[in-house]
């Protein structure tokens, strides 16, 4: 089906609603790469309000990649709830961004909502709505995951602690680790970038990372993010909590991943069948990001935001405790510059949060980006402000194994400060024994004494 | 008033010793939440040699001045870039050549052709580290594809390059194989990395798996020797197994580590 919006004398013409969604969305150096991106401002408005008249219904008639060809689609069909959509079901997607900032969609609505949402509608929904209007509605949502913590509620801001090496050394990981627990983070996860996927080293850094947990009696989770099938392989050897996989929202970026929805199914199983979690049994942690369907050459005609919702109907499928999108990672042949990555990081996370999904954001660049500190700071500052889940928490922001730039430990407790938010609370408890906090959540002066210092890495 | 008595905010942390373990940026101390400014300027002038890095530009002359001094022919090539900006975010312009750079070496005599490896020295996302250790390597290098008995095509010196830049000048040059040496993307903690990527029977179209790459070339990274020595190694491999990349495994074994 073809859509169109005439502006004075002049008619665009959309052929399909994959090019309508691309055409729509702002601007990022991707969708240009890839040849979809609006050839200017007017027909780029054009677009948008073509596509503001749109009926949800069409999008669930219209795939952008055929049923017949992709396992996402299908599961994003086969899964809709119809009984979720109803309430929404006569609008259109203009419409849906009105309702959605109005006081109607409030917190609870919104949670039913999201299992009659698709990735599409959400998708265009966002390609309308102000950088503000991602911020607002993303704060109404309310998402909450557990395994041996509590993620998610409102007020709260969860870390994941990241202390990667280049060479995994146990010793420098467990340096970072002590670091990062005595700035008050690693709430969402302890989890490691290994160096290598070797199955070997990752049972190695798998009881390491448990035996610490266990010594100091900390309430959080540990993952090693290694390939879906190495946790597989190694998960009768060695203590899995999590199992991690990075996802895409085509069937083909993910056989490029080497996976496909069976192989995460058998995962999320034996994950479950180890019944680690003492208070809740989300087992699973996805990574995501805008641009990785294109990087795979998988991206089908359809746009990187649009991919990138639809990556997240994989995620829903399996009910996650936590889904990170490492928005700046990729590079600025996909998102550009600061103002880029930052509008990303607020479409990924409000986009999520209306699927129903624990959305944390990589605040981070790489160093051939046009952003730098300044940047990261206004994007935390405005996923604090819109209730993101977690945040990742690094050394100084340097990554030393991954050579990128994320959010320090420092940042975390920044961002927590000025806007009155806590860590977890079973965690907070946590950090108020061990004396890293007060009550008010301030750090506090840690003695040399300290026993998290007498820690030793074997 | 009493508040503002102390010139030394900055609360140290207690566990400095842990910084033998890794290089990350732990112990950092703090002032209130914040990194106090010395690491802040620390870090941002780390990120500041990154940056000035993906700017940086291959310095021509000295590089045709140094690799004269090898008695190779060099031919200076242009990708389709037009200039630092489009070569972030259009990398497929970075891998073609312009029209210009097509007829140089549609140009070259037959002399020049169907040689054993083709050299590429291309500027990557840092002219800095190829300034610096071109010529050093290929003074490590030359000699040892000399003594393997390999031939070797005209030096390629290719400003706004990516790596599959290689798999068109090495088809057009009728290369065996491509030795392609590349600043690679800075990091804070070294702006001037060089890869080297090898890539048997370069053709159009190839992708990742096909090559081999020798990552972190540089003085505080992989030195000249060692590099050079695992560079001769899988070019010598590729020509004798007529392949390369993920079925191409590296045994290199360091000469300088063996005790015998």
């Amino acid at each position: 089906m073809s859509y169109q919006h005439t502006i004075q004398f002049r008619t665009y013409q959309f052929d399909d609603l994959r090019t309508l969604l691309a055409k729509a969305t702002p601007f990022r150096s991707g969708d240009a790469l890839a040849g979809l991106a609006a050839a200017t401002y007017e027909e780029r408005v054009a677009a948008q309000l073509a596509l503001a008249d749109v009926p949800l219904k069409t999008f669930l008639q219209e795939a952008v990649i055929p049923y017949e060809e992709d396992e996402i689609t299908r599961l994003i069909i086969d899964t809709h709830n119809q009984a979720a959509f109803a309430p929404v079901s006569h609008f259109t997607v203009g419409e849906l961004r009105d309702w959605l900032l109005s006081d109607d969609a409030d917190t609870q609505t919104l949670q039913q909502l999201a299992p009659g949402l698709t990735p599409e509608m959400v998708a265009a929904v966002s390609k309308l709505m102000r950088n503000q209007d991602l911020i607002s509605v993303a704060q109404k949502c309310e998402v909450v995951t557990r395994f041996r913590n509590t993620i998610g509620l409102k007020g709260r801001l969860s870390v994941r602690l990241q202390p990667n090496h280049n060479t995994d050394d146990p010793k420098g990981i467990a340096a970072s680790i002590i670091d990062g627990l005595l700035y008050g983070c690693g709430d969402a996860v302890i989890g490691i970038n290994p160096a290598t996927d070797s199955p070997q080293a990752v049972i190695q850094l798998l009881h390491m990372l448990d035996q610490l947990r266990e010594q100091f009696d900390i309430p959080t989770q540990s993952c090693i993010l290694c390939h879906v099938t190495t946790a597989l392989q190694v998960m009768t050897k060695a203590p899995v909590d999590l199992v991690f996989q990075s996802i895409g929202g085509t069937a083909r970026t993910n056989s490029s991943f080497g996976i496909h929805l069976g192989l995460l199914q058998e995962a999320y199983d034996a994950a479950l069948s180890l019944n680690r979690g003492t208070i809740g049994n989300n087992v699973m942690y996805f990574e995501t990001g805008q641009g990785s369907a294109l990087s795979a050459n998988a991206h089908q005609g359809v746009d990187q935001q649009t991919c990138e919702v639809r990556a997240y109907a994989v995620a829903r499928r399996f009910s996650p405790l936590l889904v990170n999108t490492v928005v700046g990672f990729i590079g600025p042949e996909y998102l550009f510059d600061g103002k880029q990555i930052i509008r990303a990081a607020l479409e990924d996370h409000c986009c999520g949060k209306l699927l129903g999904l624990p959305m944390g954001v990589d605040v981070c660049y790489t160093n051939h980006a046009e952003a730098d500190q300044d940047d990261m700071d206004n994007l935390l500052t405005l996923l604090g402000v819109a209730g993101c889940n977690f945040i990742i928490g690094v050394p100084g922001a340097d990554d030393i194994m991954l050579n990128y730039q994320s959010t320090s430990f420092h940042d975390a407790q920044y961002v927590r400060k000025v806007l009155g938010l806590k860590a977890a609370p079973e965690f907070e408890g946590w950090l108020q024994r061990q004396g890293i906090t007060n009550a008010g959540g301030q750090l506090q002066p840690v003695g040399n004494t300290h026993h998290l210092l007498t820690y030793q890495a074997g | 008033m009493s508040n503002i008595q102390h010139r030394n905010t900055v609360q140290e942390d207690p566990w400095s010793a842990l910084k033998a373990y890794t290089t990350a940026r732990i112990a950092l101390g703090r002032t209130g939440t914040a990194i106090p400014l010395k690491e802040v300027l620390s870090f941002r002038l780390a990120h500041a040699h990154a940056r000035d890095a993906v700017y940086s530009r291959l310095d021509i002359n000295l590089l045709l001045e140094e690799l004269h001094a090898f008695m190779l022919p060099v031919v200076q090539l242009h990708s389709s870039v037009a200039g630092r900006h489009e070569y972030l975010q259009r990398p497929d312009k970075g891998r073609k050549l312009d029209t210009g750079s097509i007829e140089i070496l549609q140009a070259q005599p037959a002399a020049f052709r169907q040689k054993d490896v083709v050299i590429i020295v291309a500027d990557g996302l840092s002219a800095t580290a190829m300034n610096l250790h071109t010529a050093p390597l290929l003074n490590h290098l030359l000699p040892l594809l000399k003594t393997a008995g390999l031939s070797i095509a005209p030096v390629c010196l290719v400003e706004q390059g990516r790596v599959a830049i290689g798999d068109e000048i090495g088809e057009l040059i009728q290369a065996k194989a491509t030795l392609m040496l590349i600043g690679e993307r800075p990091g804070l903690s070294a702006a001037d990395s060089m890869g080297a990527y090898i890539t048997f029977q370069p053709r159009t179209g190839n992708t990742d798996e096909v090559r081999n790459c020798i990552s972190n070339i540089r003085q505080d990274g992989l030195q000249y020797i060692p590099a050079a020595g695992k560079i001769c190694y899988l070019l010598q491999e590729a020509l004798r197994l007529r392949l390369s990349g993920v079925e191409l495994k590296d045994n290199y074994k360091d000469p300088s580590l063996l005790t015998g």
